[in-house]
């Protein structure tokens, strides 16, 4: 056998699956912090709830993730403008029969309004979290949180609270004056990751062949790059080269999950930018994803599993189409994909109305008479109009349909 | 000023804005150093541009997270405060920059020196915001942002067609949601009971924030401060 030459060898090395030693992890684990400030006294520490299942992160330490008795901390984008994405992750948790806690005691992490413009400080956000972390240890629930940025957002503020005293004696006196305690969960879960604990069950209860997809995911920045080492990585997905959710919950489902050159970058929602300065968001979203997507990969759908990248990259494309740039993907979460092969209503449930790419060659693909669901759902909307239904309730949606042709 | 050795200063920046005294400059860098958060943002810099290859706004604006890095490191008070006013709005938060082998966080020094600006009433940030009074207002009063009312044509017209189709249909497809606490609401993403309004209106009194927002907007604190005051005044 020829000696390989350096940069064989580097090579070699790199084809193997990473495999994390968390001796060996560059940073501390949080869990010990707050397992010692949990025994000073100065924080209560949330449990995880049993049923969990543990996942490695990404220097190889173990994650709890609770599979029920969650708390849903929802998203301003979702409710806001993607309700599909919000109403499958219950949908999908009703299928089951687990049990969770839908609370209007919550408000926004009010991140995307701080990423944007700064109004705000440490201790406002800071105690904005704490507040809805109390909530949810009132109700005896955990938190599962639905928005990356609320995610990442307060991964980083735990960082601070743990770390600075100052900043929890201030958030503490904020406290106090609402009767609450300073609670913080023993893990920040994202649904995603709840996605990921359940994808073998989505995958038994499957109804619609997805085998003949193939999707491209767009990893969230804010699941994954803020406080990096709190999200999941498996040695079998990239070689543990790139987060494990979606993608591992993708191929679970059949659908053959391409590669595109641009994964690591951003969807140019840039927050202030989405809203106020488009010319940048829409260019990114187009010129970095879009249409390297298309180029390299040509999918009928991209994944992804957070707020801004689904409105991002769906709602760009429009204005890219007028330039004839190659655009033309339509654009879901992880959940909504989930639910719709585990047949989950298109309209009622998975809210396809509320997308703007075209997404019908993508239901006609999988050969879902995407028509006569849509007929069904004008019918629901007819007698809301006419006052003789008051809205679409779980009653109406929870039956999975064989979504046929 | 031709660079002479007499003038020569390397590696700082020259004075581009003479208008402002340096002993302000410096208070705004000194406030931007005794954040609680700027050594856990800022390491050191090996200037190897890991974080510019990552940078999204690197690719569409001369903006640079190494620079940022950089010019706060060398406590370069001139560039610092360059960056004060031409830089820091550029930045997506994306935090692609944090794969920085130092584990520096620019888009946090972003951050951190976004808050300095904002309280200390800078026109630059102001302009930067103009137009985002209306999202402000809706999280900070009401606890959740991006309601569908916000969805509106002339706001977003490069959304194409959807958009109007949407807001004909706004009220009909609000109720056609299964979900409890989002069904039938449009001027709010999802239900916020007002016990939880009233908490949020107290942290924003107590951690300062209605006091950034004086600086930012008045009239917008003024509207605030009105309906919050009296809410808490009947809660």
């Amino acid at each position: 056998m020829t000696e390989l030459t350096t940069v064989e060898q580097i090579l070699e090395k790199k084809s193997h699956p990473v495999t994390r030693d968390a001796e060996a992890a560059p940073t501390q684990d949080m869990h010990e912090l707050l397992y010692e400030l949990e025994a000073k006294g100065e924080i209560i520490l949330q449990k995880v709830p049993e049923p969990y299942v543990e996942f490695t992160t990404k220097y190889g330490r173990k994650k709890k993730i609770p599979i029920e008795h969650t708390w849903h901390h929802k998203s301003c984008g979702h409710c806001g403008h993607i309700p599909g994405y919000a109403s499958s992750i219950l949908w999908l948790h009703r299928q089951f029969g687990l049990d969770y806690h839908d609370p209007t005691d919550q408000t926004s992490c009010t991140g995307w309004n701080y990423y944007a413009s700064a109004a705000s400080n440490a201790v406002g956000q800071a105690s904005v979290m704490a507040r809805n972390f109390a909530a949810a240890y009132e109700t005896g629930y955990f938190p599962l949180i639905h928005c990356g940025t609320s995610f990442g957002h307060y991964k980083e503020i735990r960082e601070q609270l743990v770390h600075h005293k100052e900043l929890r004696d201030e958030v503490r006196r904020i406290l106090d004056k609402m009767g609450k305690p300073l609670v913080i969960p023993e893990e920040i879960v994202h649904y995603s990751e709840w996605v990921y604990a359940m994808r073998q069950k989505f995958a038994e209860r499957q109804l619609v062949d997805m085998s003949s997809i193939t999707a491209t995911v767009h990893p969230a920045c804010h699941y994954y790059k803020i406080i990096a080492e709190d999200a999941i990585y498996d040695p079998e997905i990239y070689g543990g080269q790139r987060t494990a959710v979606v993608t591992a919950v993708l191929q679970e489902l059949g659908i053959n999950v391409a590669d595109y050159s641009t994964w690591f970058d951003c969807c140019g929602f840039g927050f202030r930018h989405v809203l106020v300065q488009r010319d940048f968001t829409r260019s990114f979203a187009v010129l970095r994803k879009i249409e390297v997507m298309k180029n390299e990969a040509n999918p009928d759908v991209t994944i992804t599993h957070d707020t801004g990248c689904v409105t991002t990259l769906d709602k760009s494309q429009f204005a890219a189409k007028a330039h004839e740039r190659k655009v033309g993907i339509p654009v879901l979460s992880d959940a909504q994909i989930a639910a719709l092969a585990m047949g989950a209503h298109p309209f009622r449930v998975v809210q396809f109305h509320w997308h703007s790419t075209d997404w019908r060659p993508f239901l006609e693909k999988l050969g879902i008479n995407w028509q006569k669901y849509w007929d069904e759902f004008q019918t629901d909307l007819d007698a809301i109009r006419a006052g003789t239904k008051s809205g679409i309730t779980w009653q109406d949606a929870d039956q999975p349909i064989k979504l046929t042709a | 000023m031709p660079t002479t050795l007499e003038n020569w200063n390397p590696g700082k920046a020259e004075n581009r804005h003479p208008d402002v005294t340096y002993e302000e400059k410096e208070r705004l860098f000194l406030e931007i150093k005794n954040d609680i958060r700027y050594h856990d943002f800022l390491y050191g810099c090996y200037e190897c541009g890991i974080c510019v290859s990552a940078c999204p706004s690197a690719r569409f604006y001369d903006f640079s997270p190494r620079v940022i890095a950089q010019a706060v490191a060398r406590e370069d008070v001139e560039r610092v405060y360059d960056i004060l006013t031409e830089d820091i709005w550029n930045c997506a938060q994306c935090f692609s920059c944090v794969r920085c082998p130092r584990q520096n966080n620019p888009g946090g020094l972003v951050t951190i020196l976004r808050e300095v600006s904002i309280k200390n009433g800078l026109q630059e940030s102001k302009d930067a915001l103009q137009g985002y009074s209306r999202v402000i207002y809706k999280v900070m009063l009401k606890g959740n942002q991006v309601s569908p009312d916000m969805l509106q044509p002339d706001f977003f017209p490069d959304w194409g067609p959807w958009v109007q189709n949407f807001s004909q249909n706004m009220h009909v497809w609000r109720k056609a949601i299964p979900m409890d606490s989002i069904r039938g609401l449009t001027d709010v993403a999802w239900r916020v009971e007002r016990k939880t309004l009233l908490e949020l209106y107290t942290i924003w009194f107590e951690s300062g924030n209605m006091d950034i927002i004086k600086e930012l907007d008045e009239s917008l604190y003024d509207l605030l401060v009105d309906v919050m005051k009296e809410e808490l005044e009947e809660g």
